[in-house]
């Protein structure tokens, strides 16, 4: 067989891979995730209506849509979820306890520590470092400069 | 008219993910690890406060929200204890959230098991 | 001296064994594919009885070697020698399967081209003279495969569109110095080819190129031309794979359109199972190998393949510092007559 050339071969397999419908995606996406942020926006409004201030309505949201997103993926709803809707369920926080949930599932029979706990930062993990590590840098930069 | 809002701000977000999933080969993972960092870095250069005061959940619920959070517990912690606020704002903004997703997770993970796909 | 080579990559048997027997077992979605009839059991349930997906797919191997034995009234002691392998790390599923059958084993690694691995192995030490009965067995489990290459089960992700499915599934044959056929004739063992994919989505185009290397090199060792063949089967290219294989041999002068078919394109419907490009998986070749292609080669419907299953030989850790995806592809030709 004649050598292949990887840059060729490349771009000639790309051709052949079934082109996404970013229509369809992007649509399901939309209608998944705004209804998310809805329900989010009912709790928020609720809990404002009883006089929670915006710092207790914002924590009380988050607790209880992470807490959906973490029972539907036990029940074994949110990856058929995730399925259809991809970004649209995947950006919302409903997603973030689902990408807790899901390892730390899968990984029960590995043991309670190095199984549960361990793998559910698998992907959570990760979110919190850069997330905390950026808010420490710009603390740091506020910190700094408005002084 | 605020469900309005939220539906469709959060709905453009959302969509903002699935093109990057669509058009890269990145994982869920790394598009949840963007979209906070985003969030903090659109908090701080001030985007992101007039989408959040616009849209409401439509902001706060997809996870640049979360970013939000974390930046303006920064800010806050910072203006009243200085430099370790710095350590301690994010942090503490968030605490809510991510005990909760830790403790339902172990449970959830204790009651359910996984199931084949079909 | 090799007296037994043929060209360069190439063994052609003096004494070709026979398949006396074969055996196939598949999960529940592989049991409403198109291939359903052919398989020999059909879990309800792809757990199996057991409390993990590795114990699970350990007890496909036992269940399909056993099931093999009693199809030609065997026992477990008149075999010499168990070729066994699986996707999983440190291929646990054979181990374990080994454990209880207590065969001599060779455990062998070759991911989604061990079934051919096995036979073509299995083939020289029968022909050797080295035994006269060996088994050759091969699973892979969807649940276990994915946890290991991929994401926990209840991930909310979307896969991709080039993504194949990995079959639930194990199949094995027995190879006798004695029998009535089908034989295997020839061998020919596959090097490696890495066009440089990347993508582990994309497996088919990872592997095409080594399935193309191994055929015409065949071609080329045997002599044969492609209408001695009833039908040139590779183990999992799957849709994409399927149509870079039959460009690129159409360039080296072979056209296989009319005898090429795809493992992993007949064990799915794709339209219908959501599979995407298609089934993959050391299950998959073993499965529609032991189940369909047997039945087809049995029943005189066909007299001549050539059995390519391909395989990638990479792993997460080798994706996740960037490494190519390296594949590889064994030829086995399979006969029923040897006159």
């Amino acid at each position: 067989m004649k050598n292949i050339n990887i840059k060729d071969y490349s771009k000639y397999v790309d051709e052949k891979i079934p082109k996404t419908n970013y229509f369809k995606n992007s649509f399901r996406a939309f209608i998944v995730g705004g209804l998310i942020c809805t329900l989010g926006q009912g709790i928020t409004n609720y809990f404002n209506s009883i006089g929670l201030n915006n710092e207790e309505v914002s924590t009380v949201t988050a607790i209880i849509l992470v807490f959906l997103g973490a029972f539907f993926t036990g029940l074994g709803l949110y990856d058929k979820l995730g399925k259809f809707a991809g970004g649209g369920s995947i950006v919302p926080i409903t997603g973030f306890a689902n990408s807790i949930v899901s390892p730390a599932m899968e990984y029960k029979k590995e043991g309670y520590v190095l199984g549960v706990s361990a793998k559910m930062f698998s992907i959570a993990g990760p979110v919190l470092v850069y997330g905390y590590g950026s808010a420490v840098i710009y603390g740091l930069l506020y910190f700094l400069f408005t002084k | 008219m605020d469900y309005l809002k939220a539906f469709i701000v959060g709905g453009l977000i959302c969509i903002i993910g699935q093109i990057l999933i669509d058009s890269t080969k990145l994982t869920s993972a790394h598009i949840l690890v963007s979209f906070v960092t985003a969030g903090v870095i659109l908090t701080a250069i001030g985007i992101y406060e007039p989408i959040v005061s616009f849209a409401g959940a439509g902001a706060t619920v997809p996870l640049p929200g979360f970013g939000y959070s974390l930046a303006k517990g920064a800010v806050k912690a910072v203006k009243e204890s200085g430099l370790i606020g710095v350590f301690t704002g994010g942090i503490t903004a968030t605490a809510g959230g991510v005990s909760g997703a830790i403790v339902f997770g172990y449970i959830m993970a204790i009651i359910f098991d996984p199931k084949t796909k079909s | 001296m090799a007296i037994k080579k043929m060209g360069n990559q190439t063994v052609k048997f003096s004494n070709p064994p026979s398949i006396i027997s074969t055996a196939s077992i598949v999960g529940p979605k592989e049991g409403e594919g198109p291939l359903k009839d052919y398989f020999d059991i059909v879990l309800e349930d792809d757990l199996y009885g057991e409390s993990t997906w590795e114990k699970s797919e350990s007890k496909l191997q036992k269940k399909s070697v056993n099931n093999a034995l009693n199809k030609a009234s065997l026992s477990l002691s008149e075999i010499d020698y168990i070729f066994g392998g699986d996707l999983l790390n440190q291929i646990i599923a054979s181990g374990y399967s080994a454990r209880d059958l207590q065969i001599p084993f060779f455990g062998l690694y070759g991911a989604c081209s061990t079934m051919a691995e096995s036979l073509s192995l299995g083939a020289m030490i029968v022909d050797g003279g080295y035994a006269d009965k060996v088994v050759c067995v091969t699973s892979s489990h969807f649940s276990s495969a994915e946890r290991q290459y991929r994401f926990p089960l209840e991930l909310g992700n979307q896969r991709s569109l080039s993504a194949q499915w990995t079959v639930t599934g194990a199949g094995a044959s027995i190879l006798s110095s004695n029998g009535n056929g089908p034989y295997i004739t020839h061998v020919t063992t596959g090097k490696i080819i890495d066009p440089g994919i990347k993508d582990v989505f994309n497996m088919g185009a990872a592997m095409a190129p080594a399935a193309v290397d191994t055929i015409i090199t065949h071609f080329n060792d045997t002599g044969f031309a492609i209408d001695d063949y009833d039908y040139i089967v590779t183990g999992d290219l799957a849709a994409i794979g399927k149509d870079i294989l039959l460009d690129m041999t159409k360039e080296e002068g072979l056209d296989l359109t009319e005898k090429y078919k795809d493992c992993g394109l007949e064990i799915f419907d794709n339209e219908k199972q959501d599979t995407h490009a298609g089934g993959s998986g050391c299950g998959c070749s073993a499965t529609v190998f032991n189940g369909y292609l047997y039945n087809l080669l049995i029943n005189r419907k066909i007299n001549r393949i050539l059995l390519v299953a391909t395989g990638a030989l990479h792993s997460p850790t080798s994706t996740q510092q960037g490494e190519s995806i390296p594949g590889i592809a064994h030829a086995v030709s399979i006969c029923t007559n040897i006159s």
